[in-house]
This record gives structure tokens, C-alpha cells and sequence, in this order.
């Protein structure tokens, strides 16, 4: 099982709570992926979002520099917003950072993100969310089957494409292509039907309980005749690795805490209580926060009912400091991920 | 009461349908498309509800819930569902909906607009303020020490008490705050939306939240 991170980009705070520069957030994101690297980690995955808390508006721009700073590790979005993006230039900005990283170490990861202020920013209007995911999801495919550099495609959320040169094309001629969801059953029906790979965001309450959510996935693969490498399921939580597990809480909590105050304040929900976040956080519950012993036994369990190839865990959330953050890279590859390959062996 | 139709087979509407197979009733569940779209769906993530189209859903449901994004629910011809007893189980979610003049505009909550829409309808409003994967978790039988209450409310008495009932068949102790606009006291943003609070704290939390608002929507301090 491969193991990994993703980050929607984290300002940090000064002490008295006020945020940092966006300018740093990103600084801190590569130094991060970068030292994932260093460590031996799989994977990394940059999530858009466009708010001062959560700075990484372009997935492909920080893959880019990521590819050309690392030798090894995997580099995805998750994910990119294609609805409100032109796909034409998310596969461009792909193709470069693959072709930059030496060719095989980049994927896309398509989906919606968990906010839309992607639909005031780039003039989109919310109620025509479905039609121009559906559409530009298959543009994006179209892009990435073709075998010459030359696209025709059309449609009508975006200008047609007659005999047009999309370049440059990926090192092995195709990137991955994923479709990120967060739990609604139509969405494993669309890649299962698609027969594109699935991850999994999981946030909240029991994530074995997307274990039908996976099944429902393979059998609409199944059934529309897909069978190959490409179905597959990895799983994106949140978490945090330290020594022990009060230092994980204790680390994890402050952050989360934070998170959720923004996130009510946006969405009419009452403040989080700190029971509500310990019991997420044991085994069972959606937070991977814990030792590495706990948190290999939690993802290998998860493992026996999801069946999923990844387990990644976002952790630099609410203003997480930087060196909690590397430390919990360094644990989660040099502790956690072979204590999983023993389990699973 | 023994059928239910539940339009939406979203998070929110497969979890209803989880929980209402769990209680023992007969459950149709429908999306936008034709049955067959959501066969393999129904059969995987609510196993034992039939799929069915949104007419036959409504027409095999003695309660009709309602749980597709707001911003969706004009899509479903108001005919469909008269002389039902409806339940709203949507909220007004910016993120999702977008900013709806209408229904931020409305003193009375969103509720209100969906009776509009469903003018030959009796709407109850209720399952709104539960995070949907807490509806199988947080389920107890009755007269658990740790029972959790949801909020209730409606214009038609008998409509109320039918839902009431279907609440509590659920695992939730029901709690009835009055005519539909008091269901503004469980929708986003008050104390009770996305908390949780057994029978006692959730009245005392609604009856607050209602002595301190006045139909303008203007609050007394």
C-alpha cells in the first residue's frame, strides 16, 4: 500500500493567532514535499482552494516546482476544480510538471474540492455545477487518450476543439486520471462507469462505512466492462503522526479546532466540542491523530473493508506549526508506512 | 404509516433510507432519472429500499421526503406531492445552493418556500440539523438514557404528529416546536443545527431561540 499527504496549502499564525503570509503557506508546502521526498514518502497531493487560510489555488504550479525539486514521490492534485477551470490548460500545466519530473511521477485527480469559491472568482454560476463537471471531465479524458497532439472535442461549456494541438503530451503518452469524492454514491457510479481510479475523501464519521460506497464503485466498473490497473480506490483523512499519542492530539487539536470555527462560521454550524473531536480520533473514527503503531493497525483495518491501494492523510490544517508538520512526514514514511507493509505482508 | 418515498438518493436521502429500512418500513427512493440509473446504487448503499422513479416514489410513499440540494427542489412538479405529507429535510447551503434571494429573503425560513412550492402539500420540517452519517449512529431505542432529540415543525397538526411518529420510529426523540416558520430554530446557524441535544435541551434551545425573534426576524435583546 502506497502511503502519503495531501494539503490544501496552511497559513501559519503568529502567536496571538493572526495569520501569516500566503507567500509562506507555499513556501512551507514545497519544503514539505520536498522533505517527503527526502524521507521516502509515496505520494503528496496539493488540493485547490482559494481562501487566505488555505492558499493553493494551482495545483499544477506547486506539482511543477515539487517535480523538479524531488526524485521520487508522487505528485497529484486533490484535486483539481475542473468545473471551473479549463481543462485544456490543467492538462498543459500536468503534461509540463510530468514532463519535468522525469515522466510517470504526476497525476490528476478531478473533483469539486469541499467550497466553491471557485464559482465567483472564475463567473460561474452554481446551478450549472453538474453539466460543466460532466463536460469537462470529458474533455479532460478526451485530451489525455488521444494519441497525437491534435484534440477534437465538443461541447457546450467551453469552445470547440477541431484537430487543435494540446501540448505538450505526458512522457508515458497518458497521466493518471482520478475522480475525487466525498461520499455521494452517484459520484462512485460516474468513475466506476468512467473506469477511472477512485479516491475517497473521508472527513467525517466511520470510514469503514464507505465501504458500499467502494463495492458500489466496482461493480458499476464491472459492469460497464472495466477490469483493469486502473480500478482502483485510495482514501485521503485527516491526521497527524507523533511519538505518542497525547502529543498527536495535542498537536492536531488546536488546528482542527480552528478550522472548524471558520468552517461555522461560513455554514451556520455551532462551534465544535472537544469530545466530538476525541472520539473521531480513536480507532474507528475518521482522524488518523496517533502513534505510529495506532495509526498502521487503523489504516490496515480500514484496509480490509475498503480494499484501497493509498492511504492519505492531510494534516497541516488550521495553522498546524511547520515542524509538527515534517515531523508527522518523517513518522508517517519512516514508521507508519512499513509497520503497514509488515501487517499487510 | 408504513411507506415512505424519499426523493434524492444524495448522502442525505440513501442515509434516510438506511435508516428507515433499519425501522422496519417500505421504502422507495428516487433520483432525477429513471429507476434503472440507481438500481445497483439502491442495492449497494441502501439495500432493501426499491428503486423507482421520483412519481413512483411519491406516489408509493404515505410520507414523501424531500432531500435534494435546495437549489433543486422547483425541478419537482408541485402535483406530484399533493396532498402528501412532505418532509423537508433542506437547508439553504451557500456553498452548495449558492445565494438564494428567496429564501434568504424569507423571515420564515426555507421551509416556508418549499409549502409554497408544494402548495397541496402538508409540510413538516425536520431532519435538517442531523450530519447524515450520524442518522445510523446516533439511532437509540426508546427511552435511552442518551437519546437524541431532532427538532419538528409544520402548519398541519396531523401531519406533524405522523412525522412525530416516524421520528421517534427512527431512534430520535421528537420535539414538536410549533407552526413550520418555527423551524428557524434548527436551521444554519442557530445552536441546535449540527449540535446535539436530547428532548429537554433541544426545547429549551428552540424555545429561546423563538422568544427572541419575532416574525420580521428581528431579535430582542
Amino acid at each position: 500500500m502506497q502511503i502519503g499527504a495531501y494539503s490544501f496549502g496552511d497559513t501559519p499564525l503568529n502567536d496571538d493567532g493572526a495569520p501569516r503570509s500566503t507567500a509562506e503557506a507555499i513556501r512551507n508546502l514545497h519544503e514539505a514535499i520536498v522533505h517527503s521526498d527526502a524521507v521516502g514518502l509515496d505520494y503528496f497531493a496539493i488540493g485547490e482552494h482559494h481562501t487566505v487560510s488555505m492558499p493553493a489555488s494551482s495545483p499544477g504550479t506547486v506539482i511543477a516546482a515539487a517535480a523538479a525539486a524531488t526524485k521520487r514521490i508522487v505528485l497529484g492534485s486533490g484535486a483539481s476544480i475542473i468545473g471551473t477551470d479549463d481543462p485544456v490548460r490543467v492538462f498543459q500545466q500536468f503534461a509540463i510538471a510530468d514532463a519535468v519530473s522525469g515522466g510517470g511521477r504526476v497525476e490528476i485527480t478531478a473533483g469539486r474540492g469541499s467550497s466553491v469559491e471557485t464559482f465567483p472568482l472564475f463567473g460561474y454560476d452554481l446551478r450549472d455545477y453538474d453539466d460543466l463537471y460532466a463536460q469537462k471531465l470529458d474533455l479532460l479524458m478526451t485530451i489525455n487518450e488521444s494519441t497525437t497532439e491534435g484534440v477534437t472535442w465538443a461541447g457546450t461549456v467551453r469552445p470547440t476543439l477541431d484537430d487543435l494541438a494540446v501540448v505538450p503530451r505526458p512522457v508515458h503518452g497518458k497521466l493518471p486520471i482520478w475522480l475525487a469524492t466525498g461520499g455521494n454514491a452517484s459520484s462512485s457510479v460516474r468513475a466506476g462507469r468512467l473506469g477511472l481510479p477512485i479516491a475517497y475523501g473521508i472527513i467525517g464519521g466511520e470510514p469503514h462505512r464507505f465501504a458500499p460506497l467502494a463495492d458500489l464503485y466496482r461493480r458499476s466498473a464491472a459492469q460497464a466492462g472495466h477490469t483493469g490497473d486502473d480500478v482502483k480506490v485510495s482514501v485521503g483523512a485527516l491526521g497527524l503522526i507523533a511519538p505518542t499519542k497525547k502529543e498527536a492530539m495535542e498537536r492536531f487539536y488546536p488546528g482542527w479546532h480552528n478550522l472548524n470555527v471558520e468552517m461555522g462560521r461560513l455554514r451556520g454550524w455551532a462551534p465544535p466540542q472537544r469530545r466530538a473531536f476525541e472520539a473521531q480520533a480513536q480507532p474507528g473514527g475518521a482522524f488518523y491523530v496517533g502513534d505510529p503503531d495506532e495509526i498502521a493497525g487503523r489504516i490496515v483495518h480500514l484496509q480490509q473493508h475498503m480494499g484501497h491501494m493509498r492511504h492519505f492523510l492531510q494534516m497541516d490544517i488550521g495553522g498546524l506549526p511547520q515542524e509538527h508538520f515534517l515531523e508527522s512526514l518523517t513518522l508517517l514514511a519512516t514508521e507508519v508506512a512499513p509497520r503497514v507493509e509488515r501487517l499487510l505482508a | 404509516m408504513d411507506r415512505i418515498g424519499i426523493l434524492g438518493a444524495g448522502r442525505v436521502g440513501t442515509a434516510i433510507a438506511r435508516s428507515a429500512i433499519a425501522a422496519g418500513y417500505d421504502v422507495a427512493i428516487a433520483a432525477s432519472g429513471a429507476a434503472a440509473d440507481i438500481e445497483l446504487l439502491v442495492e449497494v448503499v441502501a439495500p432493501g429500499a426499491k428503486a423507482m422513479s421520483a412519481s413512483d416514489a411519491a406516489a408509493h410513499g404515505e410520507v414523501v421526503v424531500v432531500a435534494v440540494p435546495l437549489h433543486k427542489f422547483r425541478s419537482i412538479p408541485p402535483t406530484l406531492l399533493d396532498g402528501k405529507v412532505v418532509v423537508d429535510t433542506m437547508n439553504h447551503w451557500e456553498p452548495t445552493d449558492g445565494h438564494l434571494d428567496d429564501v434568504a429573503g424569507s423571515p420564515q425560513g426555507s421551509s416556508s418556500i418549499v409549502q409554497e412550492h408544494f402548495a397541496g402539500a402538508r409540510v413538516v420540517k425536520t431532519l435538517n440539523h442531523i450530519g447524515y452519517h450520524f442518522l445510523e449512529v446516533d439511532a437509540r431505542a426508546e427511552g435511552h438514557p442518551e437519546r437524541r432529540a431532532l427538532g419538528i415543525a409544520g402548519d398541519d397538526e396531523q401531519a406533524v404528529q405522523t412525522v412525530a411518529e416516524m421520528i421517534d420510529r427512527l431512534g430520535f426523540d421528537p420535539v414538536v416546536t410549533g407552526a413550520l416558520h418555527t423551524g428557524t430554530a434548527f436551521q444554519p446557524g442557530t445552536p441546535i443545527f449540527g449540535g446535539h441535544h436530547d428532548a429537554d435541551a433541544l426545547g429549551a434551545e428552540a424555545a429561546r431561540h423563538l422568544d427572541t425573534t419575532s416574525l420580521t426576524g428581528a431579535t430582542r435583546a
